[in-house]
């Protein structure tokens, strides 16, 4: 699904979105008001300046509309891989696109984050898991990294990496194990304006997905140590 | 120089705690006796660890009482699998809940425990979700860099969300790290092999002078512990205004230095007079070097 | 993964029941080593977890070894290795029961 597909879905009667060297900037009706829309198309990776021209964006949206609600949509390969963007510390403005979010959320802004193309790592950190809510729809792909990459990396046999991922949602790259690990809350069916609509209707609450890991036998010690540790089990 | 006994760098995760915090405060939660190790590694045929790599607890740093974790490189170069990112999550969240002095982060990690992938991701972004919450409960959260594996991927990130990052010059922090840079990019990205080119790239040095480090110091248990004290003292607002000035700081940075090929190039720009005598400058000296050039955004 | 479980009399002091101690670090060629008291009266038991298959053998020779030297009744070790030599097994194995000792 491409990002003009999704935004027309979103918003079947119109919407101001722009999409500008693989960034998505912009808004759209929702019944409560206008709806703040970021994020990235076509497999952005995402650098420092992408990174940068993201945080703008969303700081722009808690400085002058107090309550707008945000739409992160994301089609991203992740961070850019480069010694330019590491010389110039990627990660300080990958964390500062992921405090941009955080600060907005805080400050009364609902975040609702779809994939809609690829999530990998980096951004989708920054991006994605730092929302409210994260759905999906059907075709997005997530991953940390791609099998062969990860096999080149841990020097474990690309066919033994294969055969651990068959059925373990830890290791098998895509939606239904980010869905089974509590990493996606839902995949959306359509009419994705009406999915959209009911998530913002929903109040905002604590991170619930290592509740939803262990609810759905993706990740069964995620919520049951961090509860123990959080009361300083001896 | 540091003898063996005081580096940082060659101590474990527990002496490392050991050192840093009040002789004999520490007292670890849910510790390897509770043999929690990893459900997701016995798949690949690897060996576990009873603390999942991941050693969490609490303690005094000079009186005041601190909460602390230490990751250990050893295991898995540090990477984060879903128990050891529960253990630092849930950490951070008891630091919500009493007047903690502020949480200590001894990160030496290459990220993401790929070994258990996906599960390994969702655990980086609750411990990165865990230390914003913390912080804008005004908890402050250091992160102290300086270990063998580095702090690549998403811990990398996690290191620069927190309120203040320690470095020595043996300490790495970076995205995509040089092994895996080389792996995808090819060796003419960057020659993960060429120890010079990596720590001009990653180093504690490099990252001082760019103002992504707040602190450079020696490599001793005892600079980590001062820096700590010191540090927990320099909590950053996680509002608007804090961020919009970040913002222009970040963006300045790529102003100035957007075009440079190395970091060397950096330096240069930086306004540093010779700059190749950097690397080989002890860390007192090289504070002295640079402080007119640093960027640091305080 | 091998897993190893031995159980040896041993007839001398009773182990001090005091907080359990973690050495080691399980690197390539290393191990961890846990020691706790609570094992019965009289017995040593040792759990040998390794990466290295087909040394049962030498984990016997060098746990009795261990066991005898210290003669600790009622001490409980156990092990995570990846691929350790029987030298570093020893020396981590002895370093653990000095620092648990040295426990107040």
């Amino acid at each position: 699904m491409t990002a003009a597909e999704l935004l027309a879905a979103l918003f079947p009667s119109g919407h101001s979105v722009r999409e500008e060297g693989g960034l998505l900037f912009g808004t759209g009706p929702a019944a409560g008001g206008e709806v703040a829309v970021v994020g990235t198309s076509g497999g952005l990776e995402v650098g420092v300046e992408s990174a940068l021209a993201l945080s703008a964006f969303v700081l722009e949206v808690a400085r002058r509309h107090p309550g707008r609600p945000l739409l992160s949509l994301l089609d991203s390969r992740g961070q850019r891989m480069s010694r330019r963007d590491e010389i110039l510390g990627l990660a300080g403005y990958l964390a500062h696109l992921s405090r941009a979010v955080e600060v907005t959320r805080r400050r009364g802004h609902r975040v609702i984050a779809v994939v809609y193309g690829e999530a990998s790592s980096g951004s989708a950190l920054a991006l994605g898991f730092l929302a409210d809510e994260v759905h999906a729809v059907a075709g997005a792909r997530i991953s940390v990294m791609n099998l062969p990459a990860m096999a080149r990396v841990t020097k474990i046999p690309l066919d033994r990496l294969e055969e651990a991922s068959r059925g373990s949602p830890v290791l098998a790259p895509g939606l239904e194990s980010y869905v089974r690990l509590g990493g996606v809350e839902s995949i959306w069916q359509p009419p994705f304006s009406k999915a959209l609509a009911e998530a913002l209707a929903r109040p905002p609450g604590p991170d619930r997905r290592s509740e939803r890991g262990q609810e759905r036998g993706g990740r069964l010690l995620a919520l049951s140590v961090r509860e123990r540790v959080r009361e300083g089990e001896p | 120089m540091t003898g063996p006994a005081r580096s940082f760098r060659e101590a474990t995760a527990r002496r490392r705690l050991e050192g840093v915090l009040d002789p004999g405060s520490f007292r670890e939660i849910l510790g390897p006796a509770h043999r929690l190790t990893s459900p997701h590694l016995a798949a690949l045929d690897l060996p576990v660890s009873f603390d999942d790599g991941a050693v969490v607890g609490s303690g005094l740093l000079g009186g005041r009482p601190v909460l602390a974790a230490a990751q250990e490189g050893g295991f898995m170069g540090g990477g984060v699998g879903e128990v050891h990112g529960a253990k630092l999550a849930g950490l951070l969240g008891l630091a919500e809940r009493q007047p903690w002095a502020g949480v200590l982060l001894l990160l030496d990690s290459g990220g993401v425990r790929l070994q258990e992938a996906n599960a390994g991701l969702l655990a980086v972004s609750e411990v990165m979700r865990a230390v914003l919450s913390a912080r804008a409960a005004s908890v402050p959260v250091v992160a102290l860099v300086g270990g063998g594996w580095g702090c690549f991927g998403g811990m990398g990130i996690v290191a620069r969300c927190c309120d203040a990052i320690a470095m020595s010059e043996e300490g790495r922090l970076g995205v995509t790290g040089p092994d895996v840079l080389e792996t995808t990019k090819g060796v003419e990205e960057l020659d993960a092999s060429d120890r010079a080119a990596v720590w001009r790239t990653y180093g504690g040095k490099h990252r001082y002078l760019l103002g992504e480090a707040d602190r450079l110091i020696e490599d001793d248990l005892s600079a980590f512990r001062e820096a700590a004290m010191e540090l927990l003292s320099a909590r950053r607002d996680l509002g608007l205004e804090e961020l919009e000035r970040e913002h222009r700081h970040l963006g300045r940075r790529l102003e100035e230095f957007g075009g440079c090929a190395d970091a060397r190039d950096v330096w240069r720009a930086a306004g540093v007079e010779d700059p190749d005598r950097l690397p080989g400058l002890e860390p007192a000296d090289f504070r002295a070097a640079v402080r007119a050039a640093r960027r640091g955004d305080r | 993964m091998e897993r190893l479980s031995f159980d040896f009399a041993c007839r001398g002091d009773p182990a001090p029941l005091l907080a359990p101690i973690l050495v080691g670090v399980v690197a390539s060629g290393n191990l961890e080593v846990l020691v706790e008291g609570g094992a019965p009266p009289g017995r040593c038991r040792l759990e040998v977890l390794t990466s290295a298959r087909g040394f049962g053998e030498i984990w016997e020779a060098v746990l009795r070894d261990f066991a005898t030297r210290h003669s600790l009744s009622g001490l409980a070790v156990s092990v995570n290795d990846a691929g350790a030599t029987p030298a570093v097994v020893s020396l981590r194995l002895d370093q653990a029961v000095d620092e648990y000792l040295r426990r107040p």
